[in-house]
């Protein structure tokens, strides 16, 4: 017996969009956190696509990423990962924008 | 609404709402400023809060605080694949005043708190995000920016209690280095079940709560695992060390569905409705990993210190925040009687803290991160406990038993651990915990 599986993933009892729809956003106008997609074609980590909680770093087929900040928990796991100097401009949401959490 | 304070506290988590009741009874002008609708919003955690540290900073807390439920059963898993072996600790004691933790929600509960600090006089600033610190020539800081229009707040003390992530203590240069192997990311979900199921599953009756944490929980990935029981609902959810996350390929959310698949606790949160999923990092890096935490005008403290405490067996900080925000609010007070709020003038913040179970716990505990986020630790003690355990209760007539020491060397050898590193974690262990 090794610890909990490592290999393959487990089967998602709850579809990701249905999981994500159970948080409040109230979206900002403006874009907290900015991806150079650019930066990123050198990218062989990909470790923001992997880590993100809210899964908001998709890559493209041209080697770049596609990132929306809308539904972001502003935890900070991306720009702590992300290697590549200059990738992830970030900063919190204007005050009263962003994650509203209620039960947690 | 720009303006002038004694104190301008950032951040109304728990750290930041100690440190301004304890400004705001001391008769001094304090703002809590706070970049959410309102103060716990954006905060999540397992949950549970050890309510000791409140007996002094607020009399008959137990009486108001906004209660799930009093933990009365403290369990420690470990997990493989398809074994689990589990300490399984109640005690009546704890179910009764003067309690010793209860799970709450923090919007429920730092709001509470930023209540009590309000109530006895603070100023709460909500929807309102700190930009930055305002600075003089000498770069002394003498409040902060915020981004209101015309929103600055001028005072000759800050109480960065911003969080984990905290900006202003970097901004102040307070982080010499900033490691993410010192980083988790915690990810959970809120699961809705009736109160009486709830009891059932946990063997738990009217107040009563169950506190669950687990290692072996989170495949390659060093962490753990946690679950805890509301009213009526129960808390899942995974911690896992952000380089290993990263490398690892898994997602946060698979690694929660393949904790709530395991036999062991699939049982405790089948058939419930996901209410809330969140995340959030945690601060582990411990006592050596600490920023500074005072320079000329400015004191950190709780997460924003890198002040919480999670160490395996243990997963504080809402206590450790409100210790070393009280600490902070005190220092504050002082330095503002005295007038010198330079670096020396709070140096008695370190001090406080020293003397406090804030910085005795976190001295003590300093090798436990790295101890509990190793690879034995991790994924081969969890196989090796596991197996010697399973041999020594599986009956294999006619052949006779085998030895717990026979059991335990097979163990040993079916995971590759040799007997000296058994040695050196024993002895680190002896001297993380003893
Ligand atoms: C998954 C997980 C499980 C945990 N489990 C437990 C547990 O069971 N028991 C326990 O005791 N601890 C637990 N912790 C740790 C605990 O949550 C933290 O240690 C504690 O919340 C720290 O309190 P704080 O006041 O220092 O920071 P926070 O609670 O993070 O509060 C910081 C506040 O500052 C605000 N803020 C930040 N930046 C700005 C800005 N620029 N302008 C204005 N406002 C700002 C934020 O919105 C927030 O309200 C857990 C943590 C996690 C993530
Ligand atoms: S954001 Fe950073 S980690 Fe993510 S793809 Fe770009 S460079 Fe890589
Ligand atoms: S802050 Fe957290 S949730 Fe938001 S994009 Fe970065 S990793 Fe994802």
């Amino acid at each position: 017996m090794t610890a909990l599986s490592r290999a393959g993933a487990a089967v998602p009892d709850i579809a990701f969009e249905d999981r994500m729809a159970t948080v409040e956003f109230r979206v900002a106008p403006d874009a907290h956190i900015v991806v150079d997609g650019d930066s990123c074609r050198g990218c062989t980590t990909r470790a923001c696509v992997t880590a993100c909680p809210a899964n908001l770093f998709v890559p493209t087929s041209d080697g770049g990423i596609l990132f929306n900040y809308e539904e972001c928990f502003e935890c900070g796991t991306c720009y702590m990962v992300c290697n590549t100097e200059g990738a992830i401009t970030w900063r919190y949401p204007e005050g009263g924008h962003g994650v509203v959490f209620h039960r947690s | 609404m720009s303006a002038t304070f004694d104190c301008v506290v950032v951040g109304a988590g728990p750290a930041g709402s100690a440190a301004a009741l304890v400004l705001a009874r001391a008769g001094k002008r304090v703002a809590l400023v706070e970049r959410g609708p309102f103060p716990g919003s954006k905060n999540m955690y397992g949950g549970v809060v050890y309510g000791r540290v409140l007996d002094t900073l607020v009399p008959g807390w137990e009486q108001e605080v906004p209660v799930q439920r009093w933990i009365t059963r403290r369990a420690t898993m470990v997990l493989t694949e398809t074994q689990s072996l589990t300490v399984d600790f109640r005690s009546g004691a704890w179910a009764r005043p003067p309690y010793n933790g209860c799970t709450t929600l923090r919007p429920d509960f730092d709001a509470w708190l930023a209540g009590k600090a309000e109530a006895a006089g603070a100023v709460l600033l909500c929807s309102t995000t700190v930009t930055g610190l305002r600075r003089d020539d000498t770069g002394r800081v003498t409040g902060v920016c915020t981004d209101r229009p015309g929103g600055e707040l001028g005072a000759p003390v800050v109480i960065a209690c911003d969080g984990v992530n905290s900006f202003l203590a970097k901004e102040a240069g307070l982080y010499q280095s900033f490691d993410p192997a010192n980083f988790t990311l915690g990810a959970k979900e809120v699961i809705a079940l009736p109160r009486d199921e709830i009891d059932r599953r946990f063997g738990l009756a009217g107040d009563e709560g169950a506190d669950i944490e687990i290692v072996g929980a989170t495949a390659d990935v060093a962490g753990g695992g946690f679950v805890y029981t509301n009213a009526d609902s129960v808390a899942i959810g995974v911690v896992l060390q952000l380089p290993g996350l990263a490398r690892s390929g898994r997602r946060p959310e698979d690694l929660i569905a393949q904790l709530k698949a395991h036999p062991s606790i699939a049982p405790l949160v089948a058939g419930g409705d996901l209410k809330e999923y969140s995340a959030h990092l945690i601060p582990e890096g411990g006592y050596d990993a600490m920023p500074e935490i005072v320079t000329d005008g400015l004191m950190v403290a709780g997460d924003a210190a890198g002040l919480c405490l999670a160490a395996g067996i243990w997963l504080e900080g809402v206590n450790f925040a409100i210790g070393s925000g009280a600490a902070a609010g005190e220092t504050a007070v002082e330095a503002l009687r005295r007038g010198d709020a330079s670096a020396k003038g709070l140096a008695g913040y370190r001090r406080r803290l020293e003397s406090s179970f804030v910085l005795r716990d976190h001295r003590k505990l300093r090798r436990a991160p790295h101890f509990v986020l190793s690879e034995r630790v991790q994924h081969r003690y969890p196989a090796v406990v596991c197996d010697l355990v399973e041999q020594l209760f599986t009956v294999e007539n006619p052949a006779p038993k085998r030895g717990g020491l026979k059991a335990g060397w097979r163990a040993l050898r079916a995971h590759d651990v040799p007997l000296r590193d058994v040695a050196r974690d024993a002895w680190t262990a002896l001297r993380t915990f003893g």
